[in-house]
């Protein structure tokens, strides 16, 4: 920067290339909610969301298999392409792209947002057929905050992207067809505790500037230990843009919002947000932990140590009394966050764990899938109301359903982290990465609480098996395609990772291999 | 001396697809399985043509392993890594595991088809085969394992079946207790197993048979092979049915005659001997868990023979008489490279020879009406010749009458023990001569002297498809030891997998030795004391009180008694104080846990009221919390 001239940012688009394909998609979907006719919206919405999805899931394959992972960040040093940031990229948008295809199913979101839930405008509404077509744009939308959210490499963007990644999400939530005030109330709430969060985080990052003079993550890290006396500033900042961060996880005691928000919102969109987001985040959670602040971990070890403990303990013990199939599965996540955090901690500048890092990576993927399996289950099973959510419900769903019960208990198993499951691997890689980093008692916690939730997992098996069936009990929807591929693709991604792990457990070493860049 | 060949990794030909040994049967008990009743009609057969299938396998692995340069016939192959260098799963096709293989899938298959008559007239024939089939499958993967996790699967597997067919008529409460029984006693040893793999695992840090070569294991400490020689033993002797475990074998018949030729004959009980075996790297580097395994194997055989000796019911005689055979198999096993040719060479010849009168016994008891008790038989001889031809075949075979299968195999242990250490040699000899005695009357019993048919037994020879079986496994009983043993060809066959001894011995086709002699003129004695009793004399048609020896033989040398006064009762005294305790205790403790972390989870609960203010309350008190941290760790 000479003479106050202002050169144009060099832009590296190949590079970016996945991102802006589902940014670009976004913008059209727009478009269409403007020019195109009510009746045609969807049949254009649905293929070029997906189209959008493949197509970047094809470019992000592409820059991995090209020759070297680029070394430094990309777009004037603002996003950082490596290793980690694009397997998550390819975690997010298959997910994303298996959550649309559950989005798709029909009837699952308000005829018409703005009536007024149980007037004769919502009537109307329903009568004419109306859908609410704008959730592809937004959730395209969302989905380009994801991708960006774990790649950004300065504070100013990341924390773009977490507002790009959040607004859809708040709208979304509110979009369910059935139960419209809880959905609403879920929306708001969302939206409230989000801001309130975001506010953390942009304060934490100001803080942080004043310390660095910087808000690049690799300028922070290299003025560590280099500015004297403003150690309080660096820590109240970190503090804060830790509790942004592990808002967006789930981590206690930031938890409150997940169990509100994942019954409230349509389950589709529950799915999306148990699987990407939490993905997404943990890809930012890293990067901030280990590449700005890696040179720190002792400090934030300890009190990262006490925030994974209480997310395990919350999430495993406040499932137990829980009585909402999604509120159940909200606290499991919740817990599973906790587990994920054993890794990060595993993650630290000292050991420099990449053995960590690939284990959260592989978690992340292995977790994800059966997540957005189980969700699809919870959309067929249905009765009058809709879904059937209390668990009392389930009962005896064995002997209606065996097929859809059995694929169910089977997500719960690799939940527990059974042997045989995806969800076994992901437990003992982070665990052992844990146990190599140092971390032992956390890994103790870490199996006791497994211990605990596997009691409220089997349960429900017992009750769908073992119980008698309810006399007007729920029937099990006809699924459509999309939801079977979905249950089918998450079942099978649970097995084939827990089976034979070895191929992404390989894929998950590599992009940890290239590390973030720092 | 020569120690065993390196293991050879393996790929293609017929030992590449040497896994479809396991996954036919397998497949087979699925179907039949999860088929249910639509597969009632054909099940059978298609048990049979499963583990026909699979005994093609190994014939075909068998002949490629031949044409092999003997260093390089141990081939090793992954087949799926679990956890890679702790968990996994692969083959090893070597000399010692095709030889169980050619055993279990050859007689298998032969009991398979007899089976077909035996059960013909049972409703659930088709869960039979199904049992059958996992049986196989189990058995197979237990030897055909390359590391000790794949053999522990097979040996628990077995132990499944072997529980499912004892009780497969549940309906009798006989059965239902004695398939509890094996499970329980077998449980016992399983945790030896267990224990001893653990110990495998934390010394040497690695499962596979490749690794744990005499070298690796000569680096561990004296008291760990032992104990690790020990803890294999008492695996060993559960599932062998050796002393002190062996009191399931004989409630064990209650199963159907076709199951005790199989599993508590022929293949599953022998299995305790080939872990001596394959675990040799272990016993020979630990002297007294060697001399422990030869002081089980000679008290069980001759155990075995004495309760032999006062049973009436003809197939507990021939369990008590398995028991004793095996008891020379375990003696051959502890007595290192020198024994390992025999004690295996003796294994198969008995599977054949075993299997062969268990079948004939199984023959008797279809014509006789289910009847078990020898004294209600005799004169069999005329209207089942085929049967009691086969079956006096077998006979001459088990007493080691010269020239047959049993004469080459046991007159090697009984040598070999006697070069070793006197005192167990002839008590290995007195074995013989106990076994001449008891076998001789189950056969004077049963098919000579005096009809004593219970009056609405009408005796007829039974239908080809068990008369067949039992013809072929009569051939074998005949000549199999002789083609064995001399010329020392199974012991150079097996060489690659045990080593070899040294001096390498030089079989006889008639030995002249001492211990030879000795052992053929107590056989002669006590077939002669036999026939004095129960071929010439009237066999009274109830059993005559008896002497305290023939009690104390008769309730099997009062093991049960003994379990039960040593065991059993402490047992329930301590589950009883157990259970006390943990009423008060350890229940108050898991209980209160679990109604703390519910009480705990449903207080709070109440956190989650709802109200976005108080979220965001907790949301601000965790910030601060998290801030107060970072700032008190900072400056710490």
């Amino acid at each position: 920067m000479n003479g106050g001239t202002i050169e144009a940012p060099t832009i590296e688009y190949a590079l970016l290339a996945p991102m802006l394909i589902v940014f670009g998609a976004a913008v059209i979907g727009v478009l269409v909610e403007a020019f195109a006719p009510r009746y045609l919206r969807k049949s254009i919405h649905v293929p070029l969301t997906l189209l959008a999805l493949v197509g970047a899931f094809l470019l992000t394959i592409l820059q991995a298999v090209r020759d070297g992972v680029p070394t430094t960040p990309a777009a004037m040093g603002a996003v950082a392409v490596d290793g980690p940031a694009l397997f998550i990229w390819g975690i997010i948008l298959i997910l994303a792209f298996v959550s649309t295809l559950l989005i798709n199913d029909d009837e699952q979101f308000v005829a018409q947002a703005a009536a007024v839930p149980g007037s004769s405008d919502e009537e109307d509404a329903v009568r004419h057929g109306y859908e609410q077509t704008e959730v592809y744009p937004l959730l395209l939308f969302s989905v380009g905050g994801m991708l960006l959210f774990p790649a950004a490499n300065d504070l100013l963007v990341m924390f773009v992207a977490l507002e790009v990644l959040s607004l859809p999400l708040y709208l979304l939530c509110g979009l369910a067809r059935r139960r419209r005030l809880l959905s609403q109330e879920a929306s708001v709430k969302y939206f409230l505790l989000g801001s309130f969060s975001s506010a953390f985080f942009l304060y934490g990052t100001a803080l942080v500037y004043g310390y660095a003079g910087s808000i690049d993550l690799r300028a922070i890290s290299a003025s560590l230990g280099t500015v004297a006396g403003q150690d309080t500033l660096l820590f109240i900042g970190m503090a804060m843009i830790g509790v942004g961060l592990l808002f967006k996880i789930g981590a206690a005691p930031f938890q409150a919002w997940k169990p509100d928000v994942y019954q409230g919102a349509p389950t589709a969109v529950t799915a999306l947000m148990a699987s990407t987001v939490l993905v997404a985040a943990f890809g930012a959670v890293l990067r901030v932990f280990w590449v700005a602040l890696g040179n720190l971990d002792w400090h934030w070890r300890p009190v990262m140590w006490g925030v994974a403990i209480l997310t395990m303990v919350v999430g495993a013990i406040l499932a137990i009394t829980q009585t909402e199939i999604k509120r159940m599965l909200a606290y499991s996540s919740i817990a599973h966050a906790g587990f994920l955090l054993t890794g990060v901690i595993a993650t630290g500048a000292a050991t420099q764990n990449r053995e960590a890092l690939s284990a959260i990576l592989f978690y992340l993927a292995a977790y994800g899938f059966t997540t957005v399996g189980a969700f699809a289950v919870v959309t067929m099973v249905r009765d009058a109301g809709g879904e059937a959510g209390h668990l009392s419900r389930w009962a005896g769903l064995g002997k209606r359903a065996p097929v859809l019960a059995g694929i169910f208990a089977f997500f719960l198993l690799a939940f527990a982290g059974i042997p045989l499951t995806s969800g076994f691997f992901g437990k003992y890689a982070v665990f052992s990465a844990a146990v190599a980093g140092d971390a032992l008692p956390l890994v103790v916690v870490g199996v006791v609480t497994s211990a605990i939730a596997a009691f409220f997992y089997v349960r429900v098996i017992v009750l769908m098996f073992f119980s008698e069936p309810a006399a007007d009990g729920p029937t099990v929807a006809v699924p459509t395609i999309g939801t079977s591929a979905v249950v089918a693709l998450a079942a099978a991604a649970t097995v084939v990772l827990g089976v034979f792990p070895e191929p992404v457990l390989n894929l998950a070493d590599q992009a940890a291999s290239a590390l973030f860049i720092r | 001396m020569q120690s065993p060949a390196e293991i050879v990794q393996h790929s293609g030909g017929v030992i590449g697809v040497s896994w479809l040994m396991i996954a036919l049967p397998l497949l087979g008990a699925a179907i039949l399985l999860l088929g249910g009743r639509r597969t009632d009609k054909w099940g059978h057969l298609l048990g049979v043509l499963m583990s026909l299938g699979a005994f093609a396998v190994a014939v075909a692995s068998f002949v490629e392993l031949l044409g092999l340069p003997e260093g390089e016939r141990r081939r090793g192959m992954s087949l799926y890594e679990f956890i890679p260098g702790m968990v996994d799963l692969g083959m090893l096709v070597d000399p010692l595991s095709i030889s169980f293989a050619l055993l279990i899938t050859g007689v298998g298959s032969l009991i398979h088809i007899y089976s077909i008559g035996y059960m013909s007239h049972d409703h659930d024939r088709r869960r039979f085969f199904a049992y059958l089939n996992l049986f196989v499958a189990a058995m197979l993967l237990l030897v055909l394992s390359d590391n000790y996790i794949g053999l522990f699967i097979g040996w628990e597997g077995v132990g499944l079946a072997s529980y499912l067919l004892i009780g497969f008529w549940q309906f009798k409460p006989t059965a239902a207790t004695a398939a509890q029984k094996a499970f329980i006693v077998n449980r016992v040893g399983d945790f030896g197993l267990l224990i001893a793999i653990f110990t495998i695992w934390t010394t040497f840090g690695s499962l596979a048979f490749r690794d744990l070569t005499a070298d690796v294991t000569g680096q561990a400490s004296q008291g760990t092979l032992t104990a690790v020689g020990l803890l294999l033993l008492l695996g060993a002797c559960g599932k062998s049915a050796q002393l002190p475990l062996q009191s399931w074998l004989l409630d064990a018949m209650e199963g159907p005659t076709p199951v005790s030729a199989l599993i508590h004959a022929a293949t599953m009980v022998t299995a305790g001997v080939y872990l001596v075996v394959r675990s040799g790297a272990f016993f020979e580097a630990a002297p007294t868990a060697q001399l422990a395994v030869t002081i089980v194997g000679v008290a069980t055989l001759l155990a075995g023979a004495i309760i032999g000796c006062a049973k009436d019911d003809i197939k507990k005689g021939l369990a008590g008489s398995t028991m004793s055979q095996i008891g020379y198999m375990m003696l051959g096993a502890g007595l290192g490279p020198a024994g390992y040719a025999f004690a295996i060479g003796h294994l198969i010849t008995h599977g054949f020879f075993k299997a062969n009168m268990f079948l004939g016994a199984g023959s008797v008891m279809h014509a006789m009406n289910d009847e078990v008790d020898m004294r209600r038989y005799g004169g069999l001889f005329s209207v089942m010749k085929i049967t009691a031809v086969t079956f006096v075949i077998g006979y001459l075979a088990i007493i080691g009458f010269p020239l047959l299968s049993g004469y080459y195999t046991k007159e090697g242990i009984i040598e070999t023990a006697m070069h070793h250490n006197p005192v167990l040699g002839w008590l290995a000899v007195l074995g013989a001569g106990l076994t001449g005695f008891y076998m001789s009357r189950m056969v004077f019993m049963t098919f000579f002297g005096k009809k004593r048919w219970a009056d609405d037994a009408h005796p007829h020879e039974s239908p080809a498809v068990m008369t067949w079986p039992l013809i072929i496994l009569s051939v074998g009983s005949i000549g199999l030891g002789a083609f064995l043993v001399l010329g020392n060809r199974f012991m150079t066959f097996l060489s690659p997998a045990v080593g070899l001894p040294d001096p390498v011995p030089t079989p006889h086709v008639f030995g002249v030795g001492t211990a030879a002699l000795a052992t053929l003129a107590l056989v002669a004695v006590g077939a002669a004391f036999a026939w004095f009793r129960y071929g010439a004399a009237e066999v009274p048609a109830l059993a005559p009180r008896g002497s305290f020896l023939t009690a104390f033989a008769r309730r099997d040398l009062y093991g049960d008694a003994l379990n039960e006064a040593l065991l059993m009762r402490p047992g329930q005294w301590l589950t009883r104080i157990a259970v006390f305790f943990d009423n008060r205790g350890v229940d108050g403790l898991v209980n209160g846990l679990a109604a703390g972390i519910g009480g705990t989870s449903g207080r709070l609960r109440r956190v989650q009221t709802g109200y976005v203010r108080s979220y965001a309350l907790s949301i601000l008190f965790g910030a601060a919390a998290v801030v107060g941290a970072l700032l008190y760790v900072g400056n710490m």
